[in-house]
């Protein structure tokens, strides 16, 4: 269980995120969603204790505040939106970073499944510098699952945190991450991504967190969540929904103008060269 | 065993256990040579008798013992402790470029060694007592040691180190050691003067075995804290808050690293003065053949660092024997060039 109890984060002068507060399951995958700078990211990174925030944070009832490293890096793992990688470190030689770090530092088979799960086997004695963009953040995702190879632990569920973990990635890989995702909460684990993909969060969510303007507009299921007047609210643009039998709606903007209620302004081009 | 450039797509590599028995054997190589040449003409056969058991006249025993052994190990533990600090330098800066003695780690390690020698005089006769012959290491590595937090301080923020910034702070970090050095120099006695000379030549000679004692201590602490710091290192190649996800407490890492590096830079400077791009070759050349894994870079780099210093000292005294070439000069000569063609091919990598 992630328990996120009334969390306030101010960067500056101005407030990231007011009050939120939610409960993730594991078993489950939560999706955080809402426009550019809403508060997702931050949300995700107050979790990890990377901000201070004010509030409760508590991973499998343990304050994460208060947890060591050490102890979190076997309860769960981070894919963040970029990672630099310095020195030519090999593919496999990352994910066998992700290994060492949890609980399965005697599995090495897990350094091959992990990659095979990500459809990047053949590419483990690769520079990881000369991997694509999507590649490398498939590679990082094999990482991360090495970490919490089996997604229910001595411990408890195990977590896998996702911040965006397809914005680099083509439809097919795109599909092939949420199914990994979906499939390591069915087999027990809890998984929190921020998306911006309200199709895939459709998809493959359990519950959906939406974020506008830093406070918890809405959370439940994807069905109850994306509503129409809630999404043309907080992305500022015509929204029209497509219900597709079995797989859930689908949303397709229609137009960016005219801007809604002072959400997104009309695209002003004004370039002086 | 093929090399390959961050460019290319796969990498072999070198067994380890096939570059642990090479390194090994270049080290035992290098340093018989090293003991077994010299002005004074004790040469290999009387070295290999000397080694069976055999007598030695007394002059070629003096010559081994207190002349060429001393010499010896001080080169290994100064080259040890150079490519040392120059491997954590580079994994805690996460970039192949950070050499201590281009970041103005060296600098800082030299001011703090001219302030133990010309301000030494005025600590209470006590405390000069306690410390001793430790007083020039200690100074140094404590100056290494705020040099390279400052240099952490502005060059990094964590996520990635910029090239050009790192190396100009390094340029603003050695300029201004450098002048609080030159104050230092002005206000000393004759007696300091001599001392500061003969410091400043960067140097393996005069190496006694007293010197090996004062630096022994700080280069020892460090190697032996290094190899717990590899994974940690490993980790932090990919950024500060994924180390941190990975199980790694960052801030006692930074630290440790910080702590060694500056007792290994300062320890080697306070006995030989700056010897240049150690530092930066050795790391630079192992990552080629083992890859970066720190588990084996950092006693492989010690090991080749101890090795290569030796070779530069071997040369440095046979070039122009019976006079010697300082070994900064052998070192910069093979350095310098490496560090442009690095530097050229870190700008076409963007910065990587």
């Amino acid at each position: 269980m992630l328990e996120i109890q009334d969390l306030h984060i101010r960067l500056g002068r101005r407030s990231v995120l007011e009050g939120v507060s939610l409960q993730a399951r594991a078993g489950e995958v939560l999706a955080i969603c809402g426009a550019n700078g809403a508060g997702k990211s931050t949300l995700l990174k107050a979790v990890l204790g990377e901000v201070p925030a004010l509030g409760l944070v508590r991973l499998n009832g343990l304050d994460v505040a208060r947890c060591g490293a050490a102890e979190l890096a076997r309860t769960r793992a981070v894919l963040p939106q970029e990672t630099e990688v310095a020195f030519t470190f090999t593919l496999g030689e990352i994910v066998a970073m992700g290994l060492e770090a949890g609980d399965f530092f005697d599995r090495p088979d897990v350094r091959t499944l992990a990659l095979q799960a990500v459809g990047l086997a053949e590419r483990e004695g690769d520079a990881f510098h000369s991997l694509s963009g999507g590649e490398r953040q498939r590679g990082h995702l094999a990482r991360v699952m090495a970490q919490v190879w089996e997604p229910v632990g001595p411990q408890g569920p195990r977590w896998l945190l996702l911040d965006e973990p397809v914005s680099s990635l083509d439809l097919g890989h795109q599909l092939q991450v949420m199914r990994l995702a979906r499939g390591f909460a069915d087999a027990g684990g809890g998984v929190v991504a921020v998306m911006h993909d309200l199709n895939l969060s459709a998809m493959f969510s359990d519950s959906v967190a939406f974020l506008i303007d830093g406070r918890l507009a809405a959370h439940g299921a994807p069905s109850e969540v994306l509503q129409t007047d809630l999404l043309e609210r907080a992305y500022g643009c015509r929204i029209t929904p497509d219900r597709i039998p079995a797989t859930g709606p689908w949303f397709l903007p229609q137009t960016c103008e005219p801007p809604l209620g002072g959400g997104v302004p009309g695209m002003v081009m004004s370039r002086s060269y | 065993m093929t090399v390959s450039l961050s460019s290319g797509v796969i990498i072999a590599r070198c067994s380890p256990a096939r570059l642990t028995f090479g390194l090994v054997g270049f080290l035992l190589l290098a340093s018989l040579l090293s003991l077994s040449t010299g002005a004074a003409g004790l040469g290999p056969g009387e070295l290999l008798r000397a080694l069976l058991g055999e007598g030695l006249s007394a002059r070629d025993r003096v010559v081994l013992y207190d002349i060429r052994l001393p010499r010896l190990a001080l080169g290994l533990a100064v080259g040890a402790a150079l490519a040392l600090s120059g491997v954590l330098l580079q994994g805690l800066f996460r970039n192949p470029l950070a050499d201590p003695g281009i970041v103005g780690v060296s600098a800082g390690a030299g001011l703090g060694a001219v302030l133990a020698i010309v301000l030494g005089g005025l600590l209470p006769a006590g405390l000069a007592a306690i410390f001793g012959t430790w007083l020039v290491p200690v100074a140094a590595g404590l100056g290494g040691w705020a040099t390279t937090l400052l240099l952490y301080r502005v060059a990094t923020n964590g996520r990635r180190t910029e090239v050009a910034t790192m190396l100009l702070a390094g340029i603003a970090l050695s300029a201004l050691a450098g002048a609080a050095t030159g104050v230092l120099t002005y206000i000393a006695d004759d007696r300091q003067l001599r001392d500061l000379t003969f410091w400043g030549m960067g140097s393996l000679a005069g190496a006694t075995w007293t010197k090996l004692a004062a630096a022994a201590p700080l280069i020892g602490f460090a190697l032996l804290l290094a190899p717990r710091l590899a994974r940690g290192l490993n980790a932090l190649a990919l950024g500060e808050a994924q180390a941190a996800h990975m199980g790694t407490d960052v801030q006692r890492l930074k630290r440790l690293a910080i702590f060694a590096t500056a007792a290994a830079a300062g320890a080697s400077v306070a006995v030989s003065g700056g010897i240049g791009f150690i530092g930066l070759v050795v790391p630079h050349l192992l990552r080629q053949v083992q890859g970066p894994d720190h588990r084996r870079l950092l006693p492989n780099a010690a090991m080749l660092g101890g090795a290569l210093l030796v070779l530069a000292d071997l040369v440095s005294r046979s070039i122009v024997a019976p006079a010697e070439l300082p070994i900064g000069i052998i070192t910069a000569l093979i350095g310098a060039p490496v560090f442009l063609w690095m530097l050229l091919h870190n700008l076409h990598l963007r910065g990587r």
